[in-house]
């Protein structure tokens, strides 16, 4: 991989580099009360890398990005985008940064052609630059043959690569994308991935925000779980995994009534660890220390008593009991920033049940 | 994957111009942008345009035996003016939408990402409108020439007519720059209408101010409209059915002031309205 000109100086040990940053904002009205999106808010990337940046709605990680690529400014901390302040230099950030949003930032009434290149010009390429590398982009984002139709006319998908190769017309140093595959179908999401994922082949550090947290944990290498304005986790997926705990195995009873025996012989490989029993979806689990015997136990121990089980099974923890664990409510979860108090947008026998083993 | 590492380093040229060179450099680009939006749908002028025109038809043909034009003259003479100021003041409709469907679509972030000069985003939206805003007078003038409207007051007046029209236009840039920050959706700025089309009508558009009662008629008479629809009248050498009250005396001079004093208002608040985009 070749160095991009602008990091020869001297590479910086970070490509994005976050203080203790503090971003306020008043609500409307005298007196307004006064709501802190970001309170000493912290993220250190690493550059190559894609990092991933989560939390539930409201948290401030759509704040984050846009303070870090510098459309708001912030109120206190520190701010560093390829070693560059954002408060002091955001001109010079700019030219280093690459930026897709949530929503397509792409200019409907423009074929995706006019498109790259009026954004090529406006990066300073000069005509002919422009011009070139919008058909280089075209190529490699697979919008060849759309490129001289209207972007009115694009897929969601096709119109998410435009937003893309938009956003890399410098071949940035570090590119922010914030929920890059919102309201995309599979494929859709597939084709942002490979663009994604041949990007930072390419160099570039990607500062990633998602609601999809199997998104995270495939193209992520590192996360940080933001909530109130806050980091309050900072690690690799797996070591994330591993804080929630190990294996849990998880019995399914065919009739309700059986529920309490199932628990008993649950309890028996549970190591004194808390059992917990969902009526609604007629569930029982509990953490396990060894997996296999736990899973052989509970099998035989249901078959001696003649008990009927509509399913049996060991479950690895996910990023998403991760995400219940740590914050107290499922990735999708609204919200309200103003009193924290958490709602229950998740399917409440789930939430309930982890937010349970968070206990335990 | 090959294209980034052939291309490694695709890095802005000319960090040796100075800042005002981008700042013109940029406004060009942006004003090309909105162009080629007309170039692709030349017919969006048409339907901007089908306003006026439509009004014209109405208020000429179908209200025209029964107006009167105080002073004598011919009323569909002294529509035709009316119509040229309307549509420029009308105009501002245009910038607030193609400003709010910039800001909702994300288009201004992403230039706000970017290391052009933050200006060029109302410069160039600016020179663009005053393009088309151009092109749509001389659309005007020629369905105007069709009907039988005359100019007689000779081609350097008749240019300082158009000249005063566009100056009109430019002041109302800024207004449509500030509404288009402020309001959420384009459909919000749609309904500006409501507001925008009973302000043009108080005026000396369609009728002479002297012909209202009173105080409506001192409203319409000062209203910036009415200065600019006057002075063109005079400069046109078409029926100007002033009421003799000082404004509509000084409507070439009020015709000047009105846009100066609009945009010395309304170019600080939208400047003001885009910093607070950062706040």
């Amino acid at each position: 991989m070749s160095t991009p000109m602008s990091m020869s100086e001297t590479r910086p040990r970070y490509a994005v580099l976050a203080e203790g940053l503090v971003k306020r904002y008043r609500a409307r009205g005298r007196g307004g009360v006064e709501k802190r999106a970001l309170d000493g808010f912290d993220l250190a990337v690493r550059p190559g890398t894609v990092h991933g940046l989560l939390g539930p709605n409201g948290a401030g990680k759509t704040t984050a990005v846009r303070v870090l690529a510098t459309l708001l400014r912030y109120d206190g901390g520190r701010a560093e985008v390829a070693g560059i302040d954002v408060g002091r230099e955001p001109r010079r950030v700019r030219s280093r940064i690459g930026l897709a949003g949530q929503y397509a930032a792409v200019d409907e009434g423009l074929t995706g052609r006019q498109n790259l290149e009026m954004f090529g010009r406006l990066f300073h390429l000069g005509n002919r630059g422009a011009r070139q590398r919008a058909g280089e982009l075209l190529e490699r984002f697979g919008l060849v043959e759309a490129a001289d139709r209207s972007a009115k006319e694009y897929s969601g998908g096709m119109r998410r690569r435009l937003d893309l190769a938009s956003s890399m017309i410098l071949s940035p140093d570090v590119l922010f994308l914030d929920e890059p595959t919102t309201g995309l179908d599979p494929r859709g999401r597939g084709e942002v991935w490979d663009a994604i994922r041949a990007l930072v082949a390419g160099g570039t550090t990607v500062l990633l925000t998602t609601q999809y947290l199997d998104e995270a944990d495939k193209l992520a290498s590192h996360i940080t779980v933001i909530d109130r304005g806050r980091a309050i986790a900072d690690d690799t997926p797996d070591a994330l995994k591993n804080r929630v705990g190990g294996d849990r195995i998880e019995v399914v009873a065919a009739d309700p009534g059986d529920l309490a025996a199932v628990a008993r012989a649950v309890e028996r490989v549970a190591g004194g660890g808390l059992v917990l029993t969902d009526d609604t979806t007629r569930r029982v689990h509990a953490q396990v220390a060894d997996r296999v015997a736990a899973l052989t136990e509970v099998a035989r121990s249901l078959q001696d008593d003649r008990i009927a089980v509509e399913d049996i099974g060991l479950r690895r923890p996910s990023l998403d009991d991760v995400f219940l664990r740590l914050t107290g409510h499922g990735a999708g979860a609204d919200r309200t920033p103003a009193d924290g108090t958490p709602t229950d947008g998740t399917p409440a026998g789930d939430t309930q049940v982890v937010r349970e083993g968070a206990a335990a | 994957m090959t294209t980034l590492e052939k291309n490694p380093a695709v890095t802005g040229g000319g960090r040796d111009h100075g800042l005002a060179y981008w700042a013109v450099s940029d406004c060009w680009n942006i004003t090309r942008r909105t162009l080629t939006h007309y170039q692709r749908h030349p017919s969006a002028i048409v339907w901007q345009l089908g306003f006026p025109i439509l009004s014209v038809l109405l208020y000429g043909y179908i209200f025209g035996s029964a107006m009167k034009v105080p002073g004598g003259g011919d009323y569909r003479e002294f529509l035709m003016p009316g119509m040229f100021a309307m549509t420029m003041a009308m105009g501002f409709m245009n910038t607030a939408v193609a400003v709010v469907t910039d800001a909702g679509q994300g288009v201004v972030d992403r230039f706000r990402s970017m290391p052009m000069a933050p200006s060029a985003f109302a410069s160039g939206r600016g020179v663009a409108d005053l393009v088309v805003a151009a092109a749509e007078l001389t659309i005007l003038a020629v369905t105007a020439l069709l009907i039988g409207w005359r100019a007689g007051g000779g081609v350097m007046p008749a240019l300082g007519a158009f000249g005063l029209l566009l100056l009109l236009r430019f002041s109302l840039i800024w207004v449509g720059v500030w509404l288009g920050l402020l309001v959420p959706t384009p459909e919000a700025a749609g309904g500006l209408y409501a507001v925008a089309f009973p302000l043009t009508m108080i005026s000396s558009t369609f009728v002479a101010p002297s012909l209202m009662p009173g105080w409506l008629g001192t409203v319409a008479a000062w209203n910036p409209l009415s200065s600019t629809a006057t002075a063109t009248r005079e400069l046109f050498g078409n029926p100007v059915a002033g009421g003799g009250t000082w404004v509509e005396e000084h409507a070439l001079l009020m015709a000047v002031v009105w846009p100066v004093v609009i945009t010395l208002v309304f170019l600080p608040l939208a400047v003001r309205r885009f910093r607070l985009l950062s706040r």
